[in-house]
């Protein structure tokens, strides 16, 4: 029997020959995250098992991204505390404010995760380095510290879903709309525990930004990692920065699945998740007309440049409607650089929109966005729970960058044909 | 062990949101986050659970975030045990981390309605509705995750390997 490519990433970093799903295995990971909310947690309890040293600090990174620059005294001792950490145990990668990203965009845009590696982050979303060919999942604080103290963890060998993907995207239809409409038909926990593995001629086309954005949403579906086999894409985004040497795997054409989904992405049209639940995922036509009071445009799902690029071309020219407030977060320090240098935060600003320093904040109702009750926002991040950005009466819309961007100018849900042929 | 408790019970997809908001993510301190635990679908929790209750789920308890603070504050606020159809996979994961007792058991979710009385033998895995005079079998856990679950969570687990080096 074949093994898909997770069973083979996870095989190689057990030190065997195969792995067989729903085994135990110790494995050593090449590379840990963690950030400014679940690293405190994690360094107390490193502490109480007793471990003066990390494994090895040149394979650990720490940033601060949640909660920065600081919203609070209190948000500001948490980020001291893993400040304090990452100099005391000399953290080759800790990331200061000035320097730091959203972590999901910033680790793979320094080359820090590569095909074939393993990446253990205490942050749900740490599924998103899959889109690199790597095995990638998220912890909590405990088992962090655990894989800081002796590094290795203990995981379950995933079984795997294949989702093939075939047709030709509408315009405007992105890789945020494929992920929504596929967690739309499984729901989310159609891959509770499960590696989503995304293949077919659709993914083959589509860049690396959308790649990202669909490993990050797998855990949105429960799953324990999403993965998209290096190819020519991938090989041109790794080659360019890896810091480490890297290792191709690919399934076997007689590897096991639990279930192969054929998905015609041809019909598929951008898609919207209203609330409560990602799941509940919509054509965008049909939620017209629901006023909206906040758009976002950024976070570890869709806050790429190539994501604001797409805004920035809906955006030109236009004016955010006056009762809509636009809030746009490039990922990373990078990626502003960048938009400033593109003229994209010259045509956010032009438009009536907020441009902010990098951070997870609103995703999450932390800060720089948070929702009154009653209030309604569409956004690009990727949870829309009760109270996930504010007031537990307030509503998110999850949607693409070019959803969130037509919207902004019309005040209510849109889609971006209303406004571009 | 047998623990006893009234049930307080939810529906599926209890997101860790809910369980603990993020504005309340900027302390690692157990009796904080407990004063906050549900507060977004049940404020009145709180101030009216009792030590020993038990959280009764449905699927897929406790998805999304990754936060620890969730099972932490559930645990903090003196809650016994959860039980539910099926837990998202890195609760689970945190839960047994920290020692909370969790049941994988979806005839006694079912059954269970809030404010029943229930008993739950953890070395067995049977969980009694004495309410409703039923009784019910909980899916036991693998050997592997009994070693971690039996040295009280991964701390200790992890103190001794490192001992042993």
């Amino acid at each position: 029997m074949g093994q898909t490519i997770t069973q083979k990433i996870l095989a190689a970093h057990a030190g065997r020959d195969q792995v067989r799903p729903g085994e135990f295995i110790i494995v050593r990971p090449d590379f840990l995250v963690a950030n400014d909310i679940t690293a405190p947690l994690a360094i107390k309890e490193c502490d109480r098992m007793g471990a003066e040293r990390v494994f090895d600090p040149d394979r650990i990174a720490l940033v601060p991204d949640h909660y920065v620059p600081n919203r609070d005294i209190r948000s500001a001792q948490q980020a001291k505390a893993m400040r304090d950490f990452a100099r005391a145990q000399n953290i080759k990668y800790y990331f200061e404010v000035g320097h730091m990203g959203i972590e999901h965009a910033l680790v793979p845009d320094q080359g820090l995760v590569g095909p074939g590696d393993v990446v253990i982050g205490a942050d749900s979303h740490t599924c998103t380095y899959g889109a690199v060919g790597a095995f990638s999942t998220g912890v909590g604080s405990t088992d962090f510290a655990a894989a800081m103290a002796l590094g290795e963890i203990w995981l379950m060998v995933p079984e795997s879903i294949k989702f093939e993907l075939t047709g030709t995207l509408d315009t405007w239809v992105s890789g945020k709309d494929l992920i929504l409409h596929i967690i739309g038909l499984i729901g989310v926990d159609g891959a509770r525990y499960k590696a989503m593995e995304f293949a077919g001629e659709v993914i083959a086309a589509l860049p690396m930004a959308d790649r990202f954005t669909m490993c990050n949403m797998a855990i949105e579906a429960g799953g324990k990692s999403g993965i998209i086999a290096p190819d020519q894409t991938t090989l041109a985004y790794v080659d360019a920065r890896a810091q480490r040497p890297y290792q191709l795997y690919a399934s076997d054409p007689d590897a096991e699945y639990t279930e192969v989904r054929q998905i015609d992405c041809s019909k598929v049209e951008p898609t919207v998740a209203v609330p409560h639940l990602p799941e509940n995922a919509k054509p965008v036509s049909e939620v017209r007309d629901v006023a909206i009071d906040q758009a976002v445009i950024g976070s570890c799902t869709n806050g790429r440049i190539e994501d604001l690029r797409i805004a920035a071309g809906i955006l030109k020219g236009r004016q955010v409607d006056p009762r809509v407030r636009l809030i746009v977060i490039p990922a990373t320090q990078e990626v502003y650089l960048q938009a400033v240098r593109e003229g994209l935060v010259e045509t956010f600003v032009d438009a009536g929109g907020a441009v902010s320093t990098p951070t997870c904040g609103p995703c999450l109702g932390g800060h720089m966005g948070v929702l009154a009750e009653g209030e309604r926002a569409i956004a690009t991040t990727n949870r829309n729970f009760v109270g996930r950005m504010g007031h537990p009466k307030s509503e998110v819309y999850l949607a693409s960058p070019a959803v969130a961007a037509a919207s902004a100018v019309l005040g209510r849900i849109a889609s971006p044909k209303e406004l571009c042929s | 062990m047998t623990l006893r408790g009234k049930v307080w019970k939810y529906g599926d997809h209890v997101d860790t949101d809910v369980i603990i908001p993020a504005r309340y993510l900027d302390t690692t301190e157990p009796a904080e986050l407990a004063a906050h635990c549900l507060e977004d679908i049940d404020p009145a929790f709180v101030r009216s659970m009792s030590p020993g209750d038990i959280i009764v789920g449905g699927e897929n308890f406790g998805c999304g975030s990754s936060r620890e603070q969730a099972p932490v504050a559930i645990k903090a606020a003196g809650v016994s045990c959860v039980i539910a159809r099926s837990f998202a996979r890195i609760f689970f994961r945190n839960a047994i981390n920290i020692g909370l007792p969790i049941i994988i058991c979806p005839d006694a979710a079912d059954a269970a309605g809030t404010g029943d009385e229930i008993e739950v033998d953890l070395a067995t895995g049977t969980v009694r509705n004495v309410t409703r005079g039923t009784t019910h079998q909980a899916e036991p856990f693998p050997d592997f995750l009994r070693q971690i679950i039996d040295a009280g969570g991964l701390v200790p687990y992890v103190r001794q390997r490192l001992a042993e080096r």
